[in-house]
């Protein structure tokens, strides 16, 4: 046996030099200190990305992406097909743990500071990438074609109508018309099952290269105890003891989306009718929730300007100062404590969590 | 693989000849474990890719053309539940109705007005009127259907 695994690393050594990727796996180290526990929620997305892979490309190959035969492909899935109950709800559970773990993992990288120099590059591409988990969830929203994903698709793409000059033309590239039709939902379902994985794959790659290639990043706080002697340095080998332990994780992480999906199967609703009114109480997915509840505080006019059009100009504002954020914080790459992104991130946190408590209750 | 662990430990080699019982036991639970959580994912996902049957009912019964709408020595070819089928009118003006699935690889065949037959286009398979295959590849006839007039419509039906 041993003699075997020999031989054939070796064959394959002598084909593709995968002693060079085993050095370069090999290479990096997990720091150990009291902020360890948030280095597995990158992991943890990618792992809850490869089922969304997985079971997209099942989900596949029953849906139909047209609006006489959307929905009732989805129902055949959850009620004819074997197990597409089980299918289509961890594909809907899992986005939504998903998103929730990439928030984690975005906020985690912002307070450890984690994207000071040389790490600018790997976050605006984890930046970049949280755009396209967003996108993801919001043309996949649409696909079942029922009525609420029906009115968040129309109420989403209205907004995007208020961008200055190139408004009315974003609403009809991202409906295929002046309305949401079933030109819309193709165009959605060739978005979300082509587009975005293609340009989320290449990122993805990117990103993670850089973070195997620059290695995990020490808070500041910490590197300066280990500076002053008063914290020993210590760290465990990336490959293979802490992808172990990131295995450990994701088996977990199974556990909870198979009991979630067989517990809280994914609700279909009803199917959209597009001459139909909307429903009282029609809001939309959770991650959206907090913009959502801004635009409804503002007035409709403040000033001169239309209140929805300054809510989206501000939320468009902040989105690309979240992204160039190591560039403004340089400060912190010279091991200088900046107080002042900390107090903005916890804003941030802040008003996203009351803001969303706030849409809910 | 999980035979190979123990070697895992290059500064442990001398202790490799003596198997350690509790890791084998380690081992052997978590192997199974990972076996069982493979087979976990992999079995709903095999039966999912198998798609369910289609429901059709066994009696069908379809409104293949009107009264007239063929002449003599002519055929169509309709729809008949997810199948083709092909209803003739013989020279003589009698209709027939079979199914239009060629036995032999299912392409769909033709009536040939010229040689009174019925003809599968792909491997010059022939099928007299009675559906009975007469030359070529097919090695079965075609089902035949029952053909009723109801007033103006021409209905062809299977029974189970």
């Amino acid at each position: 046996m041993a003699n075997l695994k020999r031989r054939t690393l070796d064959w394959l050594n002598e084909r593709m030099g995968s002693d060079g990727i085993e050095e370069f796996l090999r290479h990096k180290r997990v720091p150990i200190h009291r902020h360890t526990v948030w280095y597995y929620f990158g992991g943890m997305a990618l792992f809850l990305f490869i089922i969304q892979v997985l079971t997209g490309i099942l989900l596949l190959m029953y849906y139909r992406p047209t609006a006489s035969g959307a929905f009732e492909s989805v129902q055949f899935i959850m009620t004819q097909v074997q197990f597409g109950w089980l299918i289509r709800s961890i594909h809907s559970w899992s986005a939504n743990l998903m998103i929730l773990i990439v928030f984690i993992h975005m906020f985690s990288v912002f307070f450890m500071k984690a994207y000071r120099k040389p790490r600018e590059l790997t976050w605006v591409s984890g930046m970049l990438l949280f755009f396209i988990v967003l996108a993801f969830g919001f043309s996949g929203y649409l696909l079942p074609w029922n009525t609420l994903a029906f009115f968040a698709t129309k109420v989403g793409t209205d907004m995007a109508g208020f961008t200055p000059f190139a408004g009315k033309w974003i609403v009809e590239f991202l409906r295929g018309g002046d309305q949401v039709t079933g030109a819309t939902l193709t165009r959605f379902f060739g978005f979300h099952v082509a587009v975005l994985p293609g340009i989320a794959t290449l990122l993805l790659a990117f990103h993670l290269l850089l973070v195997q290639k620059l290695g995990m990043s020490v808070p500041p706080g910490v590197e300066k105890e280990i500076e002053d002697g008063h914290l020993p340095e210590r760290s465990m080998p990336f490959f293979p003891n802490f992808l172990l332990r990131d295995i450990m994780g994701w088996y977990g992480a199974l556990g909870v989306l198979g009991a979630l999906a067989a517990i809280f199967p994914w609700e279909l609703g009803v199917k959209a009718n597009p001459f139909g009114s909307a429903p009282a109480g029609i809001r939309p997915e959770w991650y959206f929730l907090f913009m959502y509840q801004t635009l409804k505080y503002l007035p409709s006019k403040v000033s001169f300007i239309d209140g929805e059009l300054l809510g989206l100009m501000l939320f468009g504002f902040a989105g690309a100062v979240w992204v160039i954020v190591p560039f403004l914080d340089y400060k912190a790459g010279f091991g200088r404590i900046t107080r002042f992104f900390s107090g903005l991130g916890m804003f941030v946190l802040g008003y996203i969590i009351v803001l969303s408590c706030l849409a809910i209750f | 693989m999980m035979a190979q662990s123990d070697s895992g430990k290059p500064d442990e080699g001398a202790r490799e000849s003596k198997v350690d019982t509790g890791r084998r036991w380690v081992n052997l639970v978590l192997g199974t474990g990972i076996v069982a959580t493979i087979a976990s994912f992999i079995y709903p996902a095999v039966r999912y890719v198998i798609p369910p049957p289609v429901s059709e009912s066994s009696n069908l019964s379809v409104v293949a053309a009107k009264v007239g709408e063929l002449k003599n020595n002519a055929a169509k070819v309709f729809r008949f539940g997810s199948e083709p089928a092909i209803l003739i009118r013989t020279a003589d003006g009698n209709y027939r109705a079979f199914t239009a699935v060629c036995t032999h690889l299912g392409c769909t065949v033709q009536y040939r007005a010229d040689l009174h037959e019925v003809w599968c286009p792909c491997h010059n398979g022939m099928y007299d009127l009675q559906g009975r295959n007469v030359s070529g590849p097919p090695p079965r006839p075609l089902a035949q259907y029952q053909v009723h007039i109801q007033g103006e419509d021409i209905v062809v039906v299977r029974n189970a």
